[in-house]
């Protein structure tokens, strides 16, 4: 998976100074926290649920390759076809080379985050293929040339004006003078320019919420209903799915569906769940002639038996981005990963590695709301803590960070020397002082460029302590 | 009150913080009043530094579980362990154990330390009884939830129910309360525009909600507010919970000069 930013801290400038995003990401603070929580109030067993949903996935991962190999057999027996995909190459490859089997010139797409990983579309685009987002968010995004800044809401960070110009734009066929003031207006224009591309696609590719194993069926979820148009108007479906999808049964991914829509958008339920299990049969109405699964590892299964195996449970709800600050200040591109926020600071070291992904471990508070929030109990401080080992270990963080750290804990080991330092440190911070406060601290720039260091009391409390008790002895 | 007159008196050792000792002795000597009113005998184990948060968080594993190992002996023969930080607490009661998961010797006794490790507030209340303090302080106060006293260790009522009994004082409910501040320990100065973002969302609630002062329970959050608070010209004063508590709220707020002490 590529990295978008080099720089993650420029980055973020950049995304704190941009004031039509900080517009945008207000919604995000206000809008999705205020529907989770009324959706999860509304449900008694919500905390149930969750512990059923993480016991689910938690068989599923100790057992992943029996439920992946029953999967598999089960598509096989409905006229499907399975491909495992080692890495992103792959899985591009594999896709093409359906595509080119089946003639195809437009492909239509149903939103997919793994499509994202392994950037598909402009891989399609270069060898020659039409593809077209069908997800309205997607679809803007796509007019823009961007890259989704949410896992579940692409174009969060872009508002209606900006959408307006992009399809008076790119809709030049539609004329100039019609109105679009309406955010209903723009919908119906998408949905009409859309219906053409449906219509004319000769593949559909779709992501999937959940692999059912014993069903060999894929389950999608939208809220516009795009997806169900995708897989089921072309000749060919691919469904494109990374295999930590899988679970083993239709009950299970209904368990873990109760929990899906309200922690993403405090919906009770996505407006459409589509199953779809094989090519169409001789009695459906309708349905693909061809149906082909792409099974992508790209560094999943790397994940199994190690301490950061338990994101493999994560349903990509985006609670976690919603009640992020971080994600709140800067929004989701500033992090350069197709995954931001905590799951994406937990899950990018592990695909793209952390040598690539460093920064994001570590832009984090740890205030814990994303633990809090997450559908499947995922400890995601925990294991940006263990990011941080990580680069700790391999010499990765900043040497002044590092070597900072060392010193200090030099001294936190030697409580006689600390005493001593702490009680220094302590006169030297209070004469720097000017009115109970230090404007500028050297080496402490990063703090006093827009704070000013409380100045301490004067003494610390371990030389008060003792010169206490010796005037009562 | 203590929860039982005939037992005899608890003894308590007073784990102070490296930010307290270096930067608010007051709030020290507010967790040693509250807690010998409450009929524990307070020791102050001498030789306590830090509970090794920033070297744990910052993933240096080694010297975080030296320091561990050092706090750990110095604390274990106590009855109980009381901190008057939220994160500090939280760091000894959830992370020590998790940080030796894999050395059975000292699971065992980071565990042990883990269950009688108590946040201050959450000490007075949930384990000695404690329903009112005799304290009075004039004033619009509202309270920072801090991160890991909050979601780590589940405060949230304590601190609340102890300041209702203070005489003269209101609590006005911060917007948005369960918001981090921005501070996340080395986080302010390894992002500080991110940090900064964020505190700023912080001190527009504390402003919106009237409040004259404002209280927390851990010091690096609070300095964090009152550095901002102060540098964008705010009035706002900012105080550890335990200073109103144990009416030792006449000195000066958190970062303002001694030269104010005189007016309040």
């Amino acid at each position: 998976m590529k990295m978008h930013s080099a720089d993650f801290s420029a980055d973020a400038r950049a995304a704190l100074a941009d004031r039509q995003l900080q517009r945008a990401l207000g919604n995000v603070q206000r809008g999705f926290v205020e529907k989770r929580r009324k959706a999860r109030d509304k449900l008694p067993e919500f905390d149930a649920l969750r512990d059923s949903a993480k016991a689910i996935k938690d068989h599923t991962l100790a057992h992943l390759d029996l439920y992946l190999e029953t999967y598999e057999t089960r598509v096989k027996e409905s006229g499907g076809h399975v491909h495992w995909a080692a890495d992103e190459a792959e899985a591009r490859d594999i896709v093409l080379d359906i595509c080119r089997n089946a003639g195809a010139q437009t492909v239509t797409k149903g939103k997919s985050m793994i499509s994202e990983e392994i950037a598909l579309n402009p891989f399609l685009e270069t060898n020659g293929l039409t593809v077209v987002e069908t997800d309205l968010g997607e679809y803007i995004i796509q007019l823009r040339g961007e890259h989704p800044s949410h896992i579940i809401a692409p174009a969060v960070h872009v508002n209606r004006d900006e959408v307006e110009a992009d399809f008076r734009r790119h809709h030049d066929f539609l004329p100039a003078s019609r109105n679009l003031e309406a955010p209903e207006s723009l919908l119906s224009e998408a949905r009409g320019v859309l219906r053409e591309k449906f219509l004319a696609a000769d593949v559909g590719i779709t992501g999937a919420n959940f692999l059912i194993a014993e069903t060999g069926s894929s389950i999608i979820v939208t809220n516009e209903g795009n997806g169900d148009l995708t897989q089921l108007l072309p000749r060919v479906h691919i469904v494109l799915a990374s295999l930590e999808k899988v679970v083993p049964t239709l009950e299970d991914a209904s368990q873990i569906l109760r929990l899906l829509a309200r922690s993403a958008s405090g919906q009770e339920f996505s407006v459409y769940t589509t199953l779809s299990t094989g090519p169409r049969r001789p009695e459906d109405p309708d349905g693909p002639a061809e149906y082909h699964v792409v099974l992508l590892d790209n560094g999943r299964s790397k994940m199994l038996g190690t301490e950061f195996q338990d994101m493999l449970r994560c349903i990509r709800c985006g609670a976690c981005l919603n009640h992020c600050p971080v994600y709140h200040a800067i929004g989701g591109h500033a992090y350069g990963s197709v995954y931001p926020g905590p799951m994406g600071a937990v899950l990018s070291p592990a695909l793209a590695g952390v040598d690539k992904a460093g920064a994001l471990p570590n832009a984090s508070t740890f205030c814990g709301r994303c633990e809090e929030v997450c559908p499947m109990r995922i400890p995601l401080p925990k294991m940006m803590r263990q990011w941080r080992e990580r680069e700790f270990a391999q010499n990765m963080s900043p040497p002044t960070q590092r070597y900072g750290i060392r010193l200090w804990a030099f001294f936190a080991r030697r409580p006689a020397l600390y005493r001593l330092m702490a009680g220094a440190a302590a006169s030297l911070l209070r004469m720097m002082g000017r009115n109970g406060r230090i404007a500028s601290l050297p080496l402490g720039g990063g703090w006093t460029a827009t704070r000013d260091f409380p100045a301490p009391q004067g003494r610390t409390f371990q030389e008060m302590w003792r010169a206490r008790g010796k005037k009562v002895a | 009150m203590p929860a039982s007159d005939k037992e005899s008196p608890r003894r308590v050792a007073l784990f102070v913080t490296c930010l307290v000792d270096l930067m608010r002795p007051v709030v020290g000597f507010a967790a040693v009043k509250l807690l010998g009113d409450a009929g524990c005998i307070v020791e102050v184990p001498g030789d306590q530094t830090c509970c090794g948060q920033p070297a744990w968080n910052s993933g240096d594993r080694a010297d975080a579980q030296a320091i561990a190992r050092k706090t750990i002996a110095l604390l274990e023969k106590y009855d109980h362990v009381v901190v008057p930080s939220g994160s500090c607490a939280g760091m000894i009661a959830r992370h020590y154990p998790e940080m030796f998961s894999n050395d059975l010797h000292w699971r065992g006794r980071a565990e042990r330390l883990a269950a009688k490790t108590h946040e201050l507030t959450s000490f007075l209340t949930d384990v000695l009884g404690v329903g009112t303090v005799e304290a009075a302080f004039d004033g619009a106060v509202t309270y920072h939830d801090s991160c890991a006293g909050l979601r780590e260790l589940g405060i949230r009522e304590q601190p609340r129910r102890l300041l209702a009994g203070v005489d003269g004082l209101s609590l006005t409910e911060l917007a948005d309360s369960e918001a981090c501040c921005g501070f996340g320990g080395t986080f302010c100065v390894k992002y500080p525009d991110i940090s900064t973002a964020i505190v700023d969302r912080k001190i527009g609630a504390v402003a919106a909600s009237g409040a004259d002062t404002l209280l927390a329970g851990d010091l690096g959050c609070l300095m964090n507010m009152a550095g901002r608070l102060s540098r964008e010209g705010h009035t706002v004063k900012v105080r550890h919970v335990a200073e109103v508590l144990a009416g030792m709220a006449g000195g000066p707020a958190i970062g303002e000069g001694a030269g104010k002490e005189g007016k309040q």
